[in-house]
């Protein structure tokens, strides 16, 4: 059987990070995330506090800042569509140009504004990768549910993920069985493959296959939770208390993210 | 002595109107282990389900220990049955195989401290202690099994309906199940399309087709009966 292994961002090492409590690191990146988000623009000190923070953390959970930096780089794309806040911004421009029949100008204050949604959308997710590297999924959703998510919905992220990678397993599993009945032309030249919509009609079966599968395998998944005495309440263990050990890092990096905004919004 | 569970011209017909069991009767005491076998769509699945409270019959009798549970709580059958399913990916749902084990007992309303034993006795049962913060998804097929059967055995059920265990195991790792299954006590009922697995291990078999029991009896007699193997699609050991 093929074995895809889909990528999962968990990074199975030894550290001070990994040790840390996962509902302590949820708690301190979600916090992170906000202060980021709270955070004025053009508080540069705070960007900057905070930029250590972060990579102090990547460089102690053995993750690496490179490594780190290279992940929250992907998502970084998304930012662009804040792009249009230079040219909108009240305030003097700084450069003026024609763009077709109209004129752009570029406002220092629409800059800064940018700069700053790049930085906090940055270090947010380096924050996030951090976490999602330092742990483990099924220890991601106990710390959801001890933050309060409802354990519906935690139960659905673990049924998500645990059959994300199987649903991806089949998706390929099945693109190869085209590919394997995909055949080179034997005289070099000659067109293979059919017209486009007939290929367009091959794929849309096989994503139709897909979504029937997958409906299929859910009603199984819920036969074998029936089974075993499923009646549509999520029931889970309770937790294991939070250690002393675990409290100090919770308050101090709590604390550091107060601090960090009460700095940007008074300078 | 009452029959564990006992089976009356049990039918069943699917929501699109395809009858796969068409009046099935048997009995099953507790401690046999038999094997159910047929050609493929013969309704042994189907018949797994029906026996596991999953399905309700669509006509006949169920009873357990003498009690008509036909159209009554199908829960009743699912307390006492437990369903190990073809597919292992269909049966581990949960982040890790410490939760999946874990998911019967807590359904059953047992406390922390039970549910803790039952899943590492159920994991010591089939050798898996090891893989409890596992996740099941990296496991092997053979140790998914393992850890299948494990989750059904932590319901400490008294019969056990197992689907196809051997399928898409190796020579080791259908060696290892066989003396896995040996050595429980439960009593068994079996779907499997590995004749050798049926001489080796199970003292009668039950032979069905086409939604009906064909023959019902001791292996030793079924098996050496080549006409009626032949007949159903199957072959000797
Ligand atoms: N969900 C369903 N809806 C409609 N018909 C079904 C469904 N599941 C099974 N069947 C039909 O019921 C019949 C019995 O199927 P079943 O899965 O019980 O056979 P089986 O003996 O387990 O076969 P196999 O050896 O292939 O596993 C088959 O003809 C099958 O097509
Ligand atoms: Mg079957």
């Amino acid at each position: 059987m093929t074995h895809f292994h889909f990528h999962d961002p968990y990074q199975p090492l030894d550290s001070p990070v990994h040790r840390l409590d996962p509902r302590v690191k949820l708690v301190l990146a979600l916090g992170f995330i906000l202060t980021a988000t709270l955070l004025p623009a053009g508080a540069w000190l705070s960007y900057a506090l905070m930029g250590a923070a972060a990579w102090i953390g990547a460089h102690l959970s053995g993750l690496g800042i490179r490594r780190v930096l290279r992940r929250s780089m992907l998502a970084l794309p998304f930012v662009l569509a804040a792009l249009p806040v230079v040219f909108t911004a009240p305030g003097p421009s700084w450069l003026t140009f024609p763009l077709g029949p109209w004129l752009v100008s570029v406002r220092g204050e629409g800059v800064i504004r940018f700069l700053s949604v790049l930085l906090k959308s940055w270090l947010s997710l380096q924050i996030a990768v951090i976490l999602v590297g330092t742990t483990a999924f099924p220890d991601l959703l106990m710390a959801m549910r001890a933050i309060g998510v409802p354990r519906f919905l935690v139960m659905t992220f673990g049924l998500m993920w645990r059959y994300l990678f199987l649903l991806v397993d089949e998706a390929i599993r099945m693109l190869r069985a085209r590919e394997a009945r995909s055949v080179a032309p034997e005289i070099p030249g000659r067109r293979v493959g059919g017209t486009l919509a007939w290929r367009a009609r091959v794929t849309g079966r096989m994503v139709g296959t897909l979504f029937l599968r997958t409906l299929e395998r859910g009603e199984r998944i819920y036969m074998a939770m029936v089974a075993r005495g499923y009646d549509g309440e999520v029931r889970m263990l309770s937790m294991p208390s939070l250690s002393y050990r675990d409290l100090a890092p919770l308050i101090g990096g709590l604390l550091f993210l107060l601090g960090a905004l009460l700095l940007g919004w008074m300078f | 002595m009452l029959p564990l569970i006992e089976a009356e011209g049990l039918v069943y017909v699917y929501p699109d109107g395809h009858p796969a069991l068409q009046g099935v009767s048997l009995r099953i005491y507790r401690g046999e282990k038999i094997a159910l076998v047929g050609p493929n769509g013969a309704g042994k699945s189907t018949l797994l389900l029906v026996l596991g409270g999953l399905l309700r019959p669509t006509a006949g009798i169920l009873r357990v220990e003498g009690e008509d549970i036909g159209n009554g709580d199908p829960r009743r059958l699912r307390a006492k049955a437990g369903l190990v399913f073809q597919d292992p990916d269909d049966q581990l749902f949960s982040p890790t195989v410490f939760d999946d084990v874990a998911f019967g007992p807590i359904y059953q309303g047992l406390s922390e401290q039970e549910v803790r034993e039952r899943v590492d006795q159920a994991l010591e049962a089939v050798g898996m202690t090891w893989a409890a913060s596992r996740v099941s998804h990296h496991l092997s097929v053979g140790e998914k099994k393992r850890v299948a059967i494990a989750t059904v055995l932590a319901l400490r059920p008294e019969l056990m309906l197992l689907d196809e265990p051997t399928a898409g195991l190796d020579p080791r790792g259908r060696r290892e199940l066989i003396r896995l299954l040996r050595g429980l006590p439960q009593t068994m009922l079996v779907a499997t399309h590995d004749m050798r697995l049926v001489a080796e291990l199970f003292p009668r078999v039950i032979v069905m087709d086409q939604g009906r029991i064909v023959a019902d009896g001791p292996s030793h007699e079924i098996l050496r009966d080549e006409a009626l193997l032949e007949a159903h699609g199957l072959e000797p050991p």
